[in-house]
């Protein structure tokens, strides 16, 4: 008999600490964005500081609003969900907290090591050795965690949701231990257990399915509970979110390759990758089929509910990048579109608008209630905020279909006689206009995501952090 | 490309792993009566 299963209430100051640096963190990183997108429009904007260099501050941007902003809200709606869901308290309370503070010191290693010009060189997976060795012991704390608690659990069933998150820790898991395998040559200095084109495998197989685990499954685990709760209608059909769980982990993690189209990589390799991208579609279509049908006979409470407005559009976004991203790993199109801005707009539109939008949204249902109370502090800021933001994106993915599109014509143009039409800085000057834009976007971006930071301070300080029962729960325990 | 023959070993072995997740998952009957667990999490009585 394990102590958290006789406990009363649920833990929720973690899920508390960490949905409110889940909005911390929001403003951080895109900030950094906004900054180095300032850069990429005027490059003087670093004022000559190495510190302040796009070639690390970059890094430091997506580390940030990925494993700080988004890696906050998994935990929080993970340990949130997860306590709901079973019925029972979460596993270990201090290997929780250890969890957050943790990963609170992951991230602020991160801010230090990256603009010092400490990295591996691996997209994503930036990190030195020593702060690998926290990230897999905070890890680990959070597997035993989840996995305890649902071990522990007083429901029979184990919600969807779940299941999602489940995948996405084990994979994050497995994914980092093998990524970042590397021989250390000093306290802040390695190499790579990998080298030459091995080490580029590795690197997308481990590149593209943190993509797939960790900003798709993570986040599809909140989308399976957040959106039922928000629209009070249970989702469109549990046999096929099953279904969509199934199939989306049992073809993800092959797509990798398609990240090193022509490339020395064997072209075989190259074409299972565009296959497997390929197939992707299917369960990843399902899958927002289903969130969105949640609403089927229910749609007028989007005019009035901006909370479940975030929740679907970012499904929109969903599928609206799970159908550019097979589309662009065929291998004909990459030829066009790979190395450009294109790339750049489809990865903002799958995070900026799904892994941002639904954060934000299950944030927006998560807080108030961490708080003892039934509403945000201001539902008209939350409206603001989705407008800011959604105008933000697409100004911001717009900007780079264009430029994307653009400079890879311009790069593949050649005259009569076979020289090149353009050189590479005409492109580059081509698509200065195009920075202005994506530095408009990326800053109502980020304006809205200030209203949001205002919006959670007033809820936390007018409501009462709150201890929330467990209800007597019999009949299927 | 010698990295296949870590990476694909590994892939399926982790093929397996998903297998047995979902014969664990069946046979536990974690799907049967399954349209009604999505609704359950609504039950505000229950507050899950």
């Amino acid at each position: 008999m394990f102590s958290n299963t006789k406990a009363i209430a649920y833990n929720d100051t973690v899920v508390r600490q960490f949905a409110i640096m889940t909005v911390v963190w929001g403003v951080v990183g895109m900030l950094v964005g906004v900054i180095i997108a300032a850069q990429l429009t005027w490059p003087e904007l670093n004022f000559g500081i190495p510190w302040l260099t796009y070639g690390r501050l970059r890094p430091l941007h997506t580390n940030a609003v990925i494993f700080a902003f988004g890696g906050c809200g998994l935990f929080a709606s993970a340990y949130y969900v997860v306590q709901r869901t079973c019925q029972v308290r979460i596993f270990n309370d201090t290997l929780a907290a250890f969890t957050f503070w943790g990963w609170q010191l992951v991230i602020l290693a991160a801010a230090i090591s990256l603009p010092l010009g400490y990295t591996q060189g691996k997209e994503y997976a930036e990190l030195e050795w020593p702060i690998d060795i926290l990230i897999t012991v905070v890890w680990v704390s959070f597997a035993i965690v989840f996995f305890g608690t649902i071990g522990t659990r007083k429901v029979r069933h184990i919600y969807v949701a779940n299941w999602f998150f489940g995948a996405f820790i084990l994979a994050v898991a497995l994914l980092h231990l093998v990524n970042s395998a590397a021989i250390p040559a000093g306290m802040m200095k390695s190499y790579s257990a990998y080298a030459g084109v091995q080490d580029a495998m590795v690197q997308w197989w481990y590149g593209h399915n943190a993509v797939g685990f960790f900003l798709t499954a993570g986040f599809l685990g909140m989308m399976y509970y957040f959106i039922p709760k928000q629209a009070g209608r249970p989702v469109y059909s549990y046999r096929l979110s099953i279904v969509h769980f199934w199939a989306l982990i049992f073809t993800y993690m092959w797509a990798g390759p398609h990240h090193l189209h022509y490339t020395a990589l064997p072209d075989w390799t190259q074409s299972v990758g565009m296959v497997f991208s390929l197939i992707l579609l299917a369960p990843s279509w399902g899958g927002m089929i289903n969130g969105i049908m949640t609403l089927s006979g229910a749609w007028h409470k989007l005019r009035d509910d901006p909370i479940l407005r975030f929740l679907i559009v970012s499904l929109s976004f969903y599928g609206m990048s799970t159908f550019e991203g097979p589309m662009m790993s065929i291998k004909t199109v990459n030829a066009l579109s790979h190395y450009t801005d294109w790339t750049v707009g489809h990865v903002h539109s799958g995070a900026l608008g799904w892994v941002g939008l639904v954060t934000m949204g299950s944030m927006y249902y998560l807080i108030p209630r961490l708080y003892g109370r039934t509403q945000m502090y201001s539902v008209k800021a939350i409206e603001v905020h989705f407008w800011t933001a959604t105008i933000g994106i697409v100004i911001y993915i717009a900007a780079m279909w264009i430029a994307g599109v653009m400079q890879g014509l311009m790069w593949r143009a050649v005259n009569a006689d076979g020289t090149l039409t353009y050189t590479f800085v005409e492109s580059v000057k081509a698509t200065f206009p195009f920075y202005v834009l994506r530095l408009l976007g990326g800053l109502l971006y980020l304006g809205g995501m200030l209203i949001m930071l205002w919006n959670v301070l007033k809820t936390a300080t007018a409501g009462q952090a709150s201890m929330v029962k467990i209800p007597a729960f019999a009949a299927h325990a | 490309m010698d990295i296949l023959y870590l990476l694909i070993p590994l892939s399926v072995v982790l093929v397996f792993f998903i297998l047995a997740g979902l014969w664990w998952a069946v046979d536990r009957g974690q799907f049967e009566d399954i349209e009604s667990e999505g609704a359950r999490i609504l039950d505000d009585s229950r507050d899950v």
